[in-house]
């Protein structure tokens, strides 16, 4: 079963009493453990897409389905559970807690699941081991570069062993090497944990290392590429 | 990493806010305390002048307290050595006693008819030796030396009077009161005193007077059992201000047997108040209920009643009162400012951690949860600054205790040290702790509702 499902889903803002529509009629399909990248200009509607595939946002009309889950059924508290069991994001500003060490940040979500400590232990540092990060457990955010943070901040989301790994323009605030360099170890990892990632990106260099390619232009989808189309 | 360790990293994330919130707590608790630590000590002292003087409970006749004062003919207790036995002798009461003894109040009329003045009085017959007693009780630990009553060791006619009727009756110069100005009205001489009066007079003093003797003499002219006038001659000891003016023209203090001498004659002797000091005040309700129990059973031949300290000096109700009311008045005050404060810093932090609690709610940390880690970093504050405050306040109290400052309370005639009592203040350092807390904690809430109200994505675009 694909972990994410859209049937007909629309979304629209309201500004001063005008509709921008953001989404219309959005049919979507992500296959499980492929490297989805959304892709489009800026506006089209990349953000408003993950946020509603990450649970974070509701829909104005129209169905979604995560993990075999129909998640706009599901309260808040328990929108927030599937959230911490399913899904883990990663922010195009790191979004780390400040006051946490690199340590703390990746064994959070693993508190919130009630993993039991010795387990956690171990996740937390074979995860900081494989992103590279093990010697700076001990440091906080502030005392980590850009590329350094953003390597806790994969981590952190791939703690919980989720389906669904969700990440907006993670390489936009980082120079192209370091990019790269985050997109090289997403993808290692991506394809060490089996995981679906899905993230959006106008970066080429981005496009190039993705199995499906999902075009986006002015709130629809234009067009879906998938890795077996390609061969 | 639990909510209370996450709580306490943010506020050192913004140490300077949280340090001027928690200064802002800590002066308020330290006022409070201080503020309490005085009043809980003129309270003490108050309930210490009192118990010194008149203990803790009092057995009168039924209706004395309302109708009776000064007139013992009428309201006197007829078997008050009896009843002093039972009350010694029962086995609830006797542990906690120290001083059970008997008083005999009269009023009456003090004439200085030598030089022709005279004034009502009211006299207070006791027996020294437990008075004496009785002033040694101590239990908040003043610093007090206990000064033994002038009637110690004195003659059976001896009395001692307020500094205020050694002024009327002109004994001042005799009795060596100083800051004592004399009348101008010219008086009538004392070749002009009514001879039956002289007479009677006359008769008492032949039984004891020492002829030698030069300290000044007074007649104190009361009612007999029998409503006929009779009249004691007392050699005045020494004037001793009572502190309160009212009382000090009033007083004169005499030996229990001459007062009842003069009221009784020769008939059984009566008191009109069996004064009862118990080793502690919280004692009064146990003790009063045993009494109430023999008054009801064991004694019930006469109409007696029971009043505590609090009851017998109502100024004593009022005092402590008012310095309730002042001290509710501040505690008021201080919460609103802390409310204000607390709420203010949270609010603050809820704006500036927007972000972080959009992603906190991303990662799966419920809305109850962002609600809890506000509240507690409140509460935190709360119990920091209360812990601070209660700190300071002592440190402060110590100060002031060791300071050898004085004053004169109400009521008193020479200054005592002064002194806040915080430490061992358990339920007052208790409560103001709390307090804070609780007002912490109602301050923190609405920030951190509106922090677990946020809109997922909202909290995420903030900038
Ligand atoms: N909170 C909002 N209120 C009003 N309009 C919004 C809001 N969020 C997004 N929009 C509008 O919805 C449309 C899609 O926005 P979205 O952020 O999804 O685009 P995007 O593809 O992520 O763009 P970018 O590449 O610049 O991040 C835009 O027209 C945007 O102006
Ligand atoms: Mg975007």
């Amino acid at each position: 079963m694909n972990p994410v499902i859209l049937n007909k889903v629309a979304k629209h803002y309201r500004l001063d009493s005008v509709d921008v529509p953001a989404l219309a009629d959005i049919n979507l399909e992500i296959h499980p453990q492929r490297f989805t990248v959304l892709s489009g200009p800026s506006g089209s509607g990349k953000t408003t897409l993950l946020n509603l595939i990450g649970c974070v946002d509701r829909p104005d009309s129209g169905e979604i389905i995560v993990a075999g889950e129909p998640v706009l059924a599901l309260k808040d508290d328990a929108l927030s559970d599937f959230r911490a069991r399913r899904i883990g994001f990663i922010f195009q500003n790191f979004n780390l807690l400040p006051v946490l060490s690199a340590y703390e940040n990746v064994e959070y979500p693993l508190l919130l699941n009630k993993t039991p400590p010795k387990q956690r232990r171990e996740r937390v540092l074979s995860l900081l081991d494989a992103v590279g990060l093990a010697d700076r457990a001990r440091n906080r955010p502030g005392q980590l570069s850009g590329g350094q943070r953003q390597r806790v901040a994969i981590a952190r989301a791939l703690a919980t062993e989720p389906t669904l790994v969700l990440a907006d323009e993670p390489t936009a605030n980082l120079d192209s090497h370091t990019g790269d360099a985050i997109i090289q170890l997403m993808r290692k990892m991506q394809r060490e944990l089996k995981v679906t990632f899905v993230f959006s990106s106008h970066d080429p260099q981005v496009l190039a290392e993705a199995d499906d390619v999902v075009s986006i232009r002015d709130g629809r989808i234009t067009e879906i590429r998938r890795q077996e189309d390609v061969q | 990493m639990n909510t209370f360790k996450l709580a306490l990293r943010n506020l050192l994330r913004n140490h300077r806010r949280s340090l001027t919130t928690l200064l802002a707590m800590t002066i308020g608790a330290v006022s409070i305390l201080l503020f309490g630590g005085y009043a809980r000590n003129i309270n003490y002292g108050l309930q210490t002048g009192y118990v010194q003087h008149s203990g803790h409970l009092q057995i009168q006749h039924k209706d004395y307290f309302l109708y009776g004062s000064g007139n013992p003919a009428a309201y006197g207790i007829r078997n008050y050595q009896h009843v002093i036995e039972v009350v010694k002798n029962d086995p609830v009461l006797a542990p906690m006693l120290t001083v059970v003894t008997p008083v005999l109040s009269l009023g009456g009329i003090g004439g200085n008819f030598a030089a022709g003045v005279s004034r009502t009085v009211v006299g207070s017959g006791v027996l020294v030796d437990d008075q004496n007693r009785m002033r040694l009780w101590n239990d908040y630990d003043f610093p007090l030396h206990p000064k033994k009553l002038a009637l110690t060791g004195t003659a059976p006619d001896s009395a001692v009077i307020g500094t205020g009727v050694a002024r009327v009756l002109q004994l001042c110069g005799p009795l060596k009161v100083k800051n004592c100005p004399q009348a101008q009205v010219a008086v009538a001489s004392g070749a002009d005193a009514p001879s039956d009066i002289a007479a009677l007079s006359d008769q008492e003093r032949v039984q004891d007077a020492a002829p030698t003797d030069t300290s000044p003499r007074i007649e104190l002219l009361a009612a007999n059992a029998h409503g006929a006038p009779n009249v004691a001659s007392l050699k005045v000891v020494k004037a001793e201000s009572q502190g309160v003016k009212e009382f000090d023209d009033l007083y004169v203090g005499l030996h229990l047997p001459q007062a009842q001498r003069l009221v009784y004659g020769a008939e059984q002797p009566q008191a009109t108040a069996i004064a009862i000091q118990l080793k502690h005040t919280s004692q009064i309700p146990a003790a009063t209920a045993r009494l109430d129990a023999l008054l009801g059973t064991t004694l019930k031949s006469e109409p007696l009643e029971v009043h505590d300290y609090a009851t017998l000096n109502p100024s004593y109700g009022q005092i402590t009162g008012m310095f309730s009311a002042i001290f509710g008045f501040i505690a008021i005050l201080i919460g609103a400012i802390v409310l204000f404060t607390v709420g203010n810093t949270m609010s603050m932090a809820v704006v500036e951690r927007t972000v972080e609690i959009g992603t906190l709610r991303a990662i799966g940390l419920r809305r109850g949860g962002i609600r809890r880690l506000f509240v507690t970093e409140g509460l935190l504050l709360g119990a920091i600054g209360a812990v601070l405050g209660v700190l300071v306040s002592l440190a402060l109290a110590y100060l002031v205790n060791h300071g050898g400052l004085t004053w004169t309370p109400p009521g008193n005639s020479d200054p005592v040290p002064l002194t806040v009592r915080v430490w061992g203040e358990v339920p007052m350092i208790i409560g103001t702790a709390i307090g804070l807390m609780v007002v912490a904690v109602i301050s923190a809430w609405w920030p951190a509702r509106r922090a677990a109200k946020l809109e997922i994505v909202e909290a995420l675009r903030h900038v």
